[in-house]
């Protein structure tokens, strides 16, 4: 069996043995079928059969819910001093670091899943754009495994959770919103940048349905980034001085 | 399966911890660690087992160097690290099974390794439960187990009997004795005896370098260096009996111990024995030589001398 997958197995596992999973799952259903469904916002009162109002109360679950995954996935290890005997079995510390990625973003991908019957109640309804929904779905996931690689990352410089969890918030806010408040402040060639680097840009672009290979770039290119910055932690044991 | 350590350096920030250190182990043999804290073991052996990459020098097991080949050697290695980290929230069986995978134990032999693994570490009656729920003394069992979960050929294990209590103790050094017929072994201690009574040879470092090499035995003989004798004799009052003594060509010093006027403490000169002469000088004044004791130098003192 692949190392990488054998870590994601474990770490899933103990996301469902410690209830973790079942309280994110829990909350994450709730929150947002309380906003989609009951509040004076809701679909019913929108008149469309659309997911908008789901995705976009997702858009913020999901920021806030990842950093609570993610916090514990290296910051524990580097507490308990487990990271040693990881790192001492034959895999490699990109193996231990994608493994732990895998595993917090199959979780949110799993609460993703517990939706569907959102979707298909909507679908009932009226006449859904089944490209949007996709393309939201689609969107979600990729902005969910972007605050995953920053919430690996945060996790990975500190052996304390809390100290990950705020980090991973501090550097998640600005892709997640004050870039794009930046962008609303700036005009011309500073205005586009901040434009682009917000994640609102390119996961609204992607919840029309419309999938652009800008979109796609700028979110492997976060991914990778706080995988890399990640690895290159763990191995900063090996650094001379 | 041989281990060659070479120039092994290895400093955290200006502080050296390992300083140029090199040895050999052979296949087959128990090496102990021995030094004070901070003496440098920990980090030598985080560097043989591929968790840290060494300032400058290098490892080879088996020719297989840690730098550049780390997972071949990972596989050949089993490893205690110190103060035994685990993963409290895993039941014993899971977090060994999942031990077993990422060693890349196949998966078919999976169950009987850790049956085995199981029985030999005394585990059956605990084996479903949370490791965080277990004592120490029963994770420092799933600490070995683990460590011995893909049949290493080496077994590095950094303090392995920390918090056990005596008959623990004993069950683990039967353990290691047992493992050192087959396999290769390090161990680090800084409890003498321990290491006295498991190892082969002994490697006492301290402040980064090696200080001593060799079995207990060789080690005592090296700093016992001269011959001391506890003598006792019963004699006429008006004798001399210290001066006699003093005057014996192969004695060096001689002392009073414990207050008593009867006893004394001598010291030979280095490479003779005084035996002979004492006893012969007793029969010529007519002493009763009551006791004469060699008294053997401890590992102890040994080690209290390089470390000091």
């Amino acid at each position: 069996m692949n190392k990488t997958w054998i870590i994601t197995k474990k770490e899933l596992a103990s996301f469902f043995d410690s209830l973790i999973a079942y309280v994110i799952i829990i909350i994450f259903l709730g929150l947002s079928g309380f906003f989609t469904w009951l509040v004076d916002t809701n679909v019913f009162l929108m008149n469309q059969a659309s997911l908008r109002v789901f995705f976009e109360i997702a858009y913020w679950t999901v920021f806030f819910f990842i950093p609570a995954i993610t916090m514990r996935s290296l910051a524990e290890e580097n507490k308990s001093g487990t990271i040693e005997l990881l790192s001492t079995k034959p895999v490699s510390d990109a193996q231990i670091v994608g493994g732990k990625f895998l595993a917090s973003l199959l979780l949110i991908a799993i609460s993703l899943l517990c939706t569907i019957p959102y979707y298909i109640t909507i679908a009932f309804l009226g006449n859904v754009d089944h490209g949007a929904v996709l393309g939201g779905y689609f969107g979600l996931l990729l902005v969910s495994a972007a605050y995953t690689s920053i919430g690996i990352f945060a996790s990975s410089v500190t052996s304390n959770q809390i100290i990950a969890f705020l980090l991973a918030l501090f550097i998640g806010i600005f892709f997640h919103w004050l870039f794009g408040l930046l962008a609303a402040s700036f005009s011309g060639g500073m205005g586009a940048t901040f434009s682009f680097l917000s994640a609102r840009t390119h996961f609204d672009s992607l919840s029309r349905g419309v999938v652009d290979s800008r979109d796609l770039i700028y979110f492997l290119s976060i991914i990778f980034t706080g995988l890399l910055f990640s690895k290159t932690m763990l191995s900063k044991r090996n650094w001379q001085h | 399966m041989s281990i060659v350590v070479e120039n092994l350096s290895k400093a955290y920030g200006t502080q050296k911890a390992v300083d140029n250190i090199s040895f050999e182990v052979k296949t087959g043999e128990v090496v102990g660690f021995l030094g004070p804290n901070g003496a440098g073991k920990s980090t030598t052996m985080k560097m043989i087992t591929c968790y840290m990459a060494p300032d400058s020098g290098t490892v080879l097991l088996n020719d297989h160097s840690t730098a550049t080949e780390s997972n071949a050697v990972k596989q050949k290695v089993g490893y205690l690290p110190e103060n035994n980290p685990l993963y409290t929230d895993m039941a014993i069986i899971d977090y060994l099974k999942f031990c077993a995978r990422i060693q890349g134990v196949e998966e078919g032999a999976i169950g009987t390794r850790i049956g085995e693994m199981v029985e030999k570490c005394g585990l059956e009656r605990e084996k479903h439960k949370k490791i965080g729920e277990l004592s120490k003394g029963y994770r420092q069992r799933v600490g070995l187990a683990q460590a011995m979960i893909h049949d290493p050929e080496v077994l590095v294990l950094d303090e392995p009997t920390t918090g056990l209590d005596p008959n623990q103790i004993i069950e683990i050094r039967k353990l290691i004795k047992e493992l050192g017929k087959e396999k290769t072994v390090i161990l680090s201690s800084h409890i003498l005896s321990e290491v006295e009574a498991t190892c082969d040879r002994i490697l006492i470092i301290n402040r980064g370098r090696i200080v001593a090499d060799g079995s207990s035995d060789t080690l005592r003989q090296q700093a016992a260096g001269q011959e001391l004798l506890t003598i006792r004799i019963e004699a006429k009052a008006e004798d001399d009996i210290k001066k006699e003594l003093t005057d014996l060509a192969t004695v060096e010093t001689v002392q009073n111990t414990n207050g008593s006027d009867d006893t004394f403490r001598v010291q030979s000169k280095p490479d003779s024995t005084s035996r002979k002469a004492i006893f012969d000088l007793c029969v010529k004044k007519k002493w009763y030589l009551m006791e004469m004791t060699g008294i053997e130098t401890r590992l102890e003192d040994v080690f209290r001398e390089l470390t000091n």
